[in-house]
């Protein structure tokens, strides 16, 4: 491939996967309005457009139009890189999520992933990391109590949970033998989905995609009852659209690794026997991924308006006393089953 | 050439922020600054294809260490009234001492010279199933051994951590 049609193609891939992050968040502002509205019995935002449809640009004109306060007393520069930080993880985990199988045009194949790292699985796992940061500046720069101790509740969950994410993505390595995103989702064709073959592991991957997305029922961070506004107390403005628009950023991201680590994918059983055609195939894959991501975060948006939030000491309990040994379990189990030849014949020999 | 001028700018970032940590007052930017040396090191781990060490270098060190260090400069809540005044002496003493050990390095520096690599470099040595097959073939007994030793440290960690034995 010429170098001008790869630098070409790669920038309206990056661009288009930027653009349909930030959509799908600002309509997952939205669709939480409703959804909480339907589990209420209310009817939910429907003054902006038919249906309120036009509900999130009324949101982002309001956040821009708010007026900017930083206060006085606080860190300017940090307090500025707090949300941005928060901004700039959550936007670069999509550069290794395959977002279908390869598109065929005039004989050149042009994948639908913006880069396939031979260690995706680590480097999405390193940004996840990165995340608690953006959280813990933007509650220290804050010179506030409720702020601090909201970003000091946010980042110790956070890494909590991480260990048992960890402990749950090295199963599925196990099983699935390669780091790479492509060829996890690759692996996943038919009914081969990894759910089936981890499903204590998909549980607990889940569980701690909550955690780290900071929502309910582990929005302690965040929780109003007693931190006020827990790490963005002091933020206004679009700063503060910035924090509680990345959190919606992450459902989303959190939601395609999910459906690509353990659903499929792009993966649709059966699919292949009334399409042929691998351009058709390749469009039909993204649909089905969007299909399930769209489920994902309804099923976040469910969880939130139906579970109440954990007290915190339950919330450490659950991480370090439940998960991490469940996930280390699971480990051990996925292991023995693996090398289930080699045991059988050491015990009969 | 290219991979040249990105080693010289990730040393100079390494090298500039590494001072930073030293001379800034607030030690939660000092924290900072070393994320960013931690991040300018993985950057040449990468430019020496070992994507997997830059991963688990930034996962681990700036993504877990850093973290708890942030946390515990966060709940110190260091400032200057709390700051412990060092005397003229010490302050004497530790720049003779430093002085010193710069004489000794630049002596046993002086007749260093640059040795070329024995084995030619392997750009897939870096790679993940390379480094498996010989941290679990040739170093397998040093792997292990770490690992006891990371072992040792969590069980002390915990019993330090609790207030009272039973």
């Amino acid at each position: 491939m010429a170098f001008t049609t790869y630098f070409i193609y790669k920038a309206i891939l990056v661009l288009a996967v930027f653009a349909i992050t930030l959509l799908v968040a600002t309509y997952s502002t939205y669709a939480e309005r409703k959804i909480a509205a339907f589990l209420q019995d209310r009817v939910g935002p429907d003054r902006a457009g038919p249906f309120g449809i036009l509900q999130p640009l009324a949101d982002a004109v309001k956040m821009f139009m708010k007026e900017e306060m930083i206060p006085s007393v606080s860190n300017k520069w940090l307090f500025i890189l707090g949300p941005s930080l928060a901004m700039l993880t959550a936007c670069l985990t999509g550069v290794v999520i395959p977002w279908g199988k390869s598109l065929f045009i005039d004989g050149q194949e042009f994948s639908l992933q913006i880069t396939d790292l031979n260690i995706g699985v680590l480097y999405l796992f390193s940004v996840v990391s990165m995340g608690v940061y953006g959280i813990m500046i933007g509650g220290w720069a804050s010179n506030n109590k409720y702020s601090l101790l909201g970003g000091i509740r946010a980042s110790s969950q956070m890494i909590s949970y991480e260990v048992a994410m960890g402990l749950s993505i090295i199963a599925l390595v196990m099983t699935t033998g390669t780091l790479s995103m492509k060829e996890i989702a690759a692996q996943q064709h038919g009914w081969h989905w990894n759910v089936l073959v981890q499903p204590l592991g998909c549980l607990i991957f889940i569980i701690c995609a909550f955690a780290e997305t900071n929502r309910a029922p582990f929005d302690l961070p965040e929780c109003e009852t007693e931190l006020v506004g827990g790490y963005h107390t002091e933020y206004s403005s679009m700063k503060l659209g910035f924090f509680l628009f990345a959190e919606y950023i992450n459902m989303f991201i959190s939601s395609a690794v999910i459906s690509t680590f353990y659903f499929g994918g792009y993966n649709m059983p059966f699919i292949g026997r009334w399409v042929h055609d691998p351009n058709m195939l390749a469009i039909l894959g993204v649909v089905f991924l969007f299909v399930k991501i769209s489920f994902f975060i309804f099923f976040f948006m469910w969880v939130r308006w139906t579970l109440p939030r954990f007290r915190y000491d339950q919330l450490m309990n659950l991480g370090w006393k439940i998960l991490i040994p469940l996930s280390i379990l699971n480990i051990v189990i996925t292991g023995a089953v693996s090398m289930r030849v080699e045991i059988l014949e050491f015990f009969t020999k | 050439m290219i991979t040249q001028y990105i080693f010289y700018f990730l040393s100079f970032l390494a090298i500039m922020f590494g001072l930073m940590v030293v001379l800034s007052k607030n030690p939660i930017h000092s924290v900072l600054y070393l994320v960013l040396t931690f991040f300018a090191i993985a950057g040449h781990y990468v430019l020496l294809n070992a994507q997997f060490l830059a991963a688990v270098h930034i996962i681990v060190y700036a993504g877990a260490i850093m973290v708890l260090f942030l946390f515990v400069i966060m709940l110190l809540n260091l400032n200057k009234e709390t700051e412990p005044h060092k005397n003229v002496w010490l302050k004497l003493s530790a720049a003779v001492a430093a002085g010193l050990l710069l004489v000794v390095m630049v002596g046993s520096l002086k007749n260093a010279e640059m040795i070329a690599a024995t084995n030619a470099f392997d750009p897939s040595v870096g790679l993940i199933e390379n480094l498996g097959k010989t941290l679990f073939g040739e170093f397998l007994l040093p792997f292990e051994v770490a690992s006891l030793l990371l072992l040792g440290a969590m069980v002390g960690a915990v019993l330090l951590g609790k207030k009272s034995i039973k």
